[in-house]
């Protein structure tokens, strides 16, 4: 079976049979519907390009939000002046999120270990008020980047005249809301999957990897290694920018908030809650925030009392008491619980959980893994 | 100057503060021949390798291999032109594997400091695989090469490191107490090893306190002590010199 997942053709078909059936094993979850999906495959991505620089490099950025943000103000001028064809906004937010990746990048790798973390998370917060501030004409501000009916659009109007209303994002006429702009963005994920695969299993890859081990030791090797450091920071920009556009694909809204360092923080939960360093672990640890975020949350206590109904009135009082701690307003307490349970008890994220599962029911004798080695995880 | 020196240390001080770790220390090592510093604990010999890897920068003088002055390139170019280090504390990729360990230095001498191939597959690198398990074959090392490198003995960690300098192929290696924490019989393996690679002709400066070490290795011998360079010549020479052994032996009388 290991086997099979280490060969590419298999592992690729495999994660998008999973990928593109999100509709129907997500149904009993609860969490079919369009924007929810939409979510889980753009930040997917974010965690997934995120991974790249912090799993392989182990240089943490906390200013990742502000590609994020970059790719959908990008992608929503592609909107405004060019065209609501969705690929050269996903063009643009990608392309622009790569040159701030290369700028900020190119400062902030200057330094490494925390003092990186705060020139990111300077970054990203400069990022934020600018685009409150300053930026205004171009982010709009407060009210954040909306598509008018005075738009330009002039590829859009060399063919057609504007219509009544506000016209909506599509790909050759498809539009790109509800599962239709959730199979576009499951494309863009399994696209995104292959690309960090290949990083993985690359001599790329291994050499971020030695930065990550002994950055000493790369230089006494004879590898520059800001070179490399550099590279993975602007594809993990790329990818953010990329989600980022997505976002403003699905919902052609863009905002400063996006680029606020809560977000910076979420996607480093997201990475660690999966799996630092893996492959799909990341995309793992996206899923559950945004299904806590979305789910748990909308529980009330209506709900609740059904869930427990099957007790009797007194304990099903407190049961209910208790448990909405945990949900409704309260989903960030069982999120904070869950992220603690795992930072302690599988410091490896979620992935190493798995790991440990297979390990038992399959390696047989706890001895024998001992000196196994620890492979790297095809899937 | 000779015509064929390898490493010519010219004149380096270097001081830390008020202490003067390096002075006047010139010395030159000619091609093909294994050159061991000895000295007693805090004498500089550290620092002058650090000095020839460019860790360290020199207050005034130069470093020149093979004719090229040294004292503005960082540790990669040096290494890219042909200077590998073993270090005191071994400097291993302590959570990849041995294999990795080594396979990582083989693409460096390889591709160059920065080759961008993101997509390439690394199961399609052959030719450094096989490079890299005869390598760790050499060290005594191939049946452990899936290893995670964290989890080696000290003396383990040190001919691994050993094996990641020699699989570049580099024009001079240096080592910094190659043999310290191994037990006696890993020292003689040791030896023999450094041996065979200087019968293919590596220079080597060493850095070591087992005399047994140096005297069946070295073909000349540096003594340093407080920063200078005392006494410089073949092993037998050293044996008789008498401030040699004023300074170097002589602490215990």
């Amino acid at each position: 079976m290991k086997q099979l997942f280490s060969r590419e053709p298999f592992a690729l078909l495999a994660f998008s049979v999973v990928i593109l059936a999100m509709p129907l094993w997500l149904t009993p979850l609860g969490a079919n519907y369009p924007d929810l999906l939409q979510k889980f495959a753009i930040f997917a991505i974010f965690a997934m390009g995120f991974n790249i620089l912090f799993g392989l490099t182990g240089y943490l950025s906390f200013g990742h939000a502000a590609f994020l943000g970059v790719g959908s103000y990008a992608a929503v001028w592609s909107f405004k002046l060019f065209t609501m064809n969705v690929l050269p906004a996903i063009f643009f937010g990608v392309a622009f999120a790569g040159l701030f990746g290369l700028l900020i990048g190119y400062i902030s790798l200057r330094r490494s270990g925390i003092y990186f973390s705060i020139l990111t998370l300077a970054f990203a917060q400069m990022c934020y008020n600018l685009a409150y501030s300053v930026l205004t004409p171009i982010t709009n501000g407060e009210t954040g980047l909306q598509l008018t009916l005075q738009d330009p659009r002039i590829i859009d109007r060399a063919f057609a005249e504007a219509g009544a209303g506000l016209p909506e994002t599509n790909l050759f006429g498809i539009d790109m809301s509800g599962y239709p702009g959730f199979y576009f963005c499951a494309v863009m994920l399994i696209i995104c999957f292959f690309i960090t695969r290949r990083i993985f299993n690359s001599p790329f890859g291994l050499m971020l990897r030695g930065i990550k081990s002994n950055q000493n030791r790369m230089g006494y090797t004879g590898f520059a290694t800001r070179p490399y450091t550099l590279t993975a920071f602007v594809i993990s920009g790329m990818f953010a920018g990329l989600a980022g556009s997505l976002l403003a694909v699905t919902d052609p809204l863009a905002g400063a908030e996006r680029m606020q360092w809560t977000a910076s923080g979420e996607v480093v939960l997201m990475t660690i809650l999966g799996g630092v360093g893996t492959l799909i672990g990341p995309m793992l640890g996206a899923w559950i925030i945004k299904y806590f975020e979305n789910i748990f949350s909308s529980f009330n206590n209506a709900t609740l009392e059904n869930a427990f109904s099957f007790l009797p009135e007194g304990l099903r009082t407190m049961a209910v008491d208790v448990s909405s701690l945990f949900v409704g307003e309260g989903w960030h307490l069982t999120l904070g619980v869950l992220f603690m349970l795992i930072v302690i008890f599988l410091p490896g994220g979620l992935m190493e959980g798995w790991r440990r599962l297979l390990r038992r029911f399959s390696g047989g004798g706890g001895g024998k893994s001992e000196t196994a080695p620890v492979v790297q995880p095809a899937e | 100057m000779t015509t064929n020196s390898v490493l010519h240390v010219a004149d380096v001080h270097k001081s830390f503060g008020g202490l003067k770790a390096l002075s006047d220390v010139d010395l030159n090592v000619e091609e093909g021949t294994t050159h061991a510093i000895i000295g007693p604990n805090g004498a500089g010999k550290s620092t002058l390798l650090n000095v020839c890897v460019g860790r360290i920068k020199p207050d005034s003088g130069h470093v020149v291999f093979n004719g090229e002055v040294l004292d503005n390139h960082t540790p990669d170019e040096i290494n890219q032109l042909g200077v590998s280090r073993v270090f005191q504390t071994p400097e291993i990729f302590s959570d990849l594997t041995l294999l990795d360990n080594v396979m990582i230095p083989a693409f460096a001498s390889r591709d160059g400091s920065f080759s961008l191939r993101p997509f390439s597959k690394l199961r399609h690198e052959k030719a450094i695989r096989e490079d890299a398990e005869n390598t760790l074959a050499d060290v005594g090392l191939a049946v452990m090469k899936d290893r995670e490198a964290g989890s080696l003995s000290r003396g383990d960690k040190r001919r691994l490191e050993l094996a990641m300098c020699l699989i570049q192929q580099p024009k001079l290696l240096l080592l910094d107490e190659p043999t310290a924490g191994m037990a006696r019989h890993d020292t003689n393996r040791t030896v023999d090893l450094l041996k065979t690679i200087k019968q293919r002709g590596m220079t080597k400066v060493i850095i070591e306190h087992d005399m047994h070490v140096v005297f069946s290795l070295a073909d000349r011998i540096s003594v340093l002590a407080q920063g200078r360079i005392i006494a410089s010549g073949t092993p037998d020479e050293i044996k008789g010199n008498p401030k040699v052994q004023e300074a170097y032996l002589g602490g215990a009388h």
